[in-house]
């Protein structure tokens, strides 16, 4: 629908509009760009199945899956603060501290559910902290986000005592061990919160709010919108994501560490960017967010399988940051 | 600059050769014609104002002389050669320096720093701040502020010393010709004395002026020449300033072209009052505000840019905090700056600043429409797509939108239909009180015609309307009251049918900073 909407306002009547305008004009549009993300994948997978004979098995494009589910599930609230004009550099770090604090010996000892609450809570507290400095505190949400980061990893540390905390309780353990239909939980509860964040961003008031606050935060103040509720709200979104993604990780590893989760949220946040969400906020889908982390870890998989060091892996990364970033704004400038 | 020119400009041009000569400029915008044949001759070593309602040019005209607009005929002539300013720099090289109302200076950057930007003192590449300080501290003193520390950062500076600052950087050019664009609209009158002090310096040393200001004391004070725009044309040029009455400069300013085919006015509203303003300021911005408006009445507010207009309308929204004063819808008073809780009183505005303050430019209009009240239209937080569709298709059908397709990005539309869609999003919450800045702002004349016939409607229907504009005519055409403010006072209070423009003009005007201390 807006990939029809494009073509069609921007075409001139009565002349056919030149192909490369159009194609231009198609790649504007954020379904435009998913499929070019799509393009990236099969691309990937291409070079996959004829690097490496196990690519193609099942047990590798589940290991692939499996580890896309943590960076992909703070990918989601990452997106939707973005949308909504913020930034949170802090989701690596609170999810580590979510994964220490619910397996502490003394969390523990009240058994799964509290634990899961646990996580759940300390990632949505450091996301509250988060949205009440930035829209009551009026601190910019680098600098806010960027202190959560350092704090949380130093609550992290203090709380573990830099060790890592083995989970005793065969319930947490069994989250990540467990498959259903052959696939793992871990993956059905990534796929889950993505269906919840998209309805959420697409069909909600939530997500059309967000979309204004983000797009123009003056206008939706002088709409009668209640700008700063709604970014703390953002931010508690993104944290609570924290905290499933702490209990995805601790039962993964059976840890809790303050360890986890080193930056990722900049594996985060590139994600977003390759997936054409703008970093000034407004625009931009969660498809597109995800298909960004499935690339980037199709990317970890591919060097893993062809036994290549993770320094190359790294700068490979780099440059798919910078490629995605120039093709979308080559496509927007030749389609003012 | 003693003997005021006559009104002949080929005695002007015998007399001394000018600096700047302009020809038949025109300037054109999509859908509208900022300049449509301006002329202007400046000469050397004189204070030449040019004066003309909000809209008639003025901006426009500076902009094309700063290099900023390519205007898309006519001919300029600087210093006896036709030329092209490309770009500001190029403007700047010619030695044309502009002091725009919105000053451009880096408020992160040291006061010395921005009086030197762009032609730092340099060796090797290296900057000599000992230097620019020294530059700095020269410009100051000989504008009279000495005690302006030329380290100080720019953004900490009361406006008046931004001015000055301002002042400063155009001397250090050694610009030959210097345009002010309302100076002394921040300035008090001790700090006006200085700046006329210094203009003179300026001319006496041959540099010219371009002063633009409203307050036509000033241009008696320090003008030489007057030349005066209306709807993009120059109507007169090199009137003597100190000579010429005020009525006829008003006569010139005023008057239009294009009449506005504004609706006949009803009978005077009698319904309840809905919106009571007591004693509302704002420090800084205006004091002692106080009005009512019934039930289909219209209020008008006019005034300078600068009189107070656009923050009254504001803080009534609850967008700013009033320090003073309170707003009540119906008997109630209104939470203190809370733009939700107006809302919900019933309180709906459009923007002065229609794309930055008003719209979502990238998306569609529908979701313009809707924003406010998008929880009527959900449940449990789920936006029902149909029934937003049809309320939202209903009222811009209503306000007859086009084109009418309610998913195209609001970008695409034009100035007027864009303004439609902000009215039909008020339409569409039902509201009481609709609070008007500039509603026809960038609108061309047709669909001028449908909004002041909109507003008339939705007074009939009983809203409560304050409209504030900076078209005189407008203002006196629509509203039954009207308010006149001047420095964010209520000056003259009056209903609409019995001022005309030619006094409102007068009124807004004519006072200087002086009368009210």
């Amino acid at each position: 629908m807006s990939v029809r909407d494009a073509i069609v306002s921007r075409a001139v009547p009565g002349e056919p509009a030149p192909r490369k305008a159009r194609l231009a004009g198609l790649l504007d549009t954020s379904v435009g760009r998913n499929l070019g993300l799509v393009g990236v994948l099969a691309v990937l997978c291409v070079i996959g199945v004829s690097t490496a004979d196990t690519f193609a098995t099942t047990a590798n494009l589940l290991i692939i899956m499996t580890s896309a589910s943590i960076i992909g599930v703070l990918t989601v609230g990452v997106t939707m603060v973005i949308i909504g004009g913020g930034i949170d550099l802090s989701v690596g770090k609170v999810m580590a501290l979510a994964s220490v604090w619910s397996t502490t010996v003394a969390t523990q000892s009240y058994g799964p559910v509290v634990m899961i609450l646990c996580a759940l809570a300390v990632g949505a507290g450091a996301g509250l902290v988060n949205g009440l400095l930035i829209a009551y505190g009026r601190i910019v949400p680098f600098i806010v986000t960027l202190a959560m980061l350092i704090s949380a990893q130093g609550l992290a540390e203090q709380i573990s005592g830099k060790r890592s905390q083995i989970v005793t309780d065969p319930t947490i353990a069994a989250i990540a061990s467990t498959r259903l239909l052959g696939i793992p939980l871990l993956v059905y509860l990534f796929a889950l919160v993505v269906v919840i964040g998209w309805v959420v961003l697409n069909r909600t008031t939530f997500g059309r709010r967000t979309f204004a606050i983000g797009g123009n935060p003056e206008a939706a103040r002088l709409a009668g919108l209640d700008v700063r509720r709604h970014t703390v709200l953002l931010y508690v979104v993104s944290g609570l994501c924290c905290g499933i993604a702490a209990i995805m990780i601790t039962s993964l590893t059976t840890t809790g560490s303050s360890t986890h989760g080193t930056l990722y949220e900049l594996d985060a946040i590139a994600a977003v960017i390759i997936g054409g969400t703008l970093l000034s906020g407004g625009r931009g889908t969660l498809v597109g967010s995800i298909l960004g982390v499935l690339v980037f870890t199709t990317i970890t998989n591919l060097f893993v399988l062809n036994n290549l060091a993770s320094e190359v892996q790294n700068i490979a990364k780099g440059a798919i940051i910078v490629a995605a970033v120039l093709f979308q704004s080559r496509a927007q400038r030749t389609t003012p | 600059m003693t003997s005021p020119e006559t009104a002949s400009p080929e005695a002007a041009a015998s007399s001394r050769a000018p600096l700047l000569r302009m020809r038949g400029i025109v300037k054109q915008f999509p859908g509208v014609r900022a300049l449509d044949g301006v002329d202007l001759d400046v000469a050397a070593g004189e204070v030449h104002c040019l004066l003309g309602q909000n809209g008639a040019g003025k901006s426009t005209l500076i902009k094309v002389l700063a290099g900023a607009h390519r205007p898309d005929a006519g001919e300029i002539e600087w210093d006896g050669r036709v030329v092209a300013f490309g770009s500001p720099h190029a403007a700047d090289q010619a030695g044309i320096a502009t002091i725009h109302q919105e000053l451009d200076l880096v408020p992160g950057l040291s006061v010395a720093e921005n009086v030197v930007l762009g032609h730092e003192p340099a060796r090797l590449g290296f900057t000599r701040p000992a230097g620019a300080e020294h530059i700095a501290r020269a410009l100051l003193a000989r504008l009279g502020h000495p005690e302006i520390p030329p380290g100080r950062e720019v953004g900490r500076l009361p406006a008046a010393g931004q001015q000055v600052v301002s002042l400063a950087r155009a001397l250090s050019r050694n610009a030959r010709l210097i345009v002010m664009d309302e100076p002394s609209a921040v300035l008090d009158s001790e700090e006006v004395d200085n700046l006329f002090r210094v203009v003179r310096e300026l001319t006496e040393a041959g540099v010219a002026v371009v002063y633009i200001s409203h307050r036509l004391e000033e241009i008696r004070r320090i003008g030489d020449r007057v030349t005066v725009l209306k709807d993009g044309r120059t109507v007169a040029r090199n009137l003597p300033a100190r000579a010429t009455p005020t009525a006829e400069v008003i006569r010139l300013m005023t008057g239009r072209a294009v009449e506005y085919a504004l609706p006949p006015r009803g009978p005077r509203p009698s319904g309840d009052v809905v919106l009571e303003v007591a004693g509302l300021g704002r420090r800084g911005e205006f004091a002692d505000v106080s009005f009512t408006v019934k039930a289909g009445e219209i209020v008008g507010l006019a005034g300078l840019v600068g009189s107070g207009r656009s923050e009254i309308l504001e803080t009534v929204y609850g967008a700013r905090r009033a320090s003073a004063g309170t707003v009540r819808v119906r008997g109630r008073a209104l939470r203190p700056a809370s733009v939700p809780a107006a809302v919900r009183a019933g309180l709906g505005l459009c923007p002065e600043e229609r794309k930055s303050q008003g719209l979502l430019l990238a998306e569609p209009v529908y979701r313009n429409v809707s924003l406010p009240v998008l929880g009527r239209f959900a449940r449990a937080g789920f936006v029902k797509a149909d029934a937003e569709r049809a309320s939202v298709r209903a009222a811009t059908e209503a306000l007859d939108v086009r084109p009418a397709d309610p998913a195209r990005p609001v970008r695409t539309l034009s100035g007027g239909n864009q303004q439609k869609v902000v009215l039909a999003r008020w339409l569409l919450t039902g509201c009481s009180v609709l609070l008007l800045d500039e509603p026809t702002r960038g609108v061309d004349v047709g669909a001028r015609g449908e909004i002041y016939a909109l507003v008339r409607r939705l007074a009939e229907q009983g809203v409560a309307v304050v409209l504030v504009s900076s078209d005189v005519p407008e203002v006196l055409g629509l509203a039954d009251r009207v308010l006149v403010l001047r420095d964010g006072r209520v000056v003259h209070e009056a209903p609409g049918g019995e001022l005309d423009e030619a006094r409102v003009l007068d009124l807004v005007m004519e006072g200087s900073r002086d009368e009210r201390a």
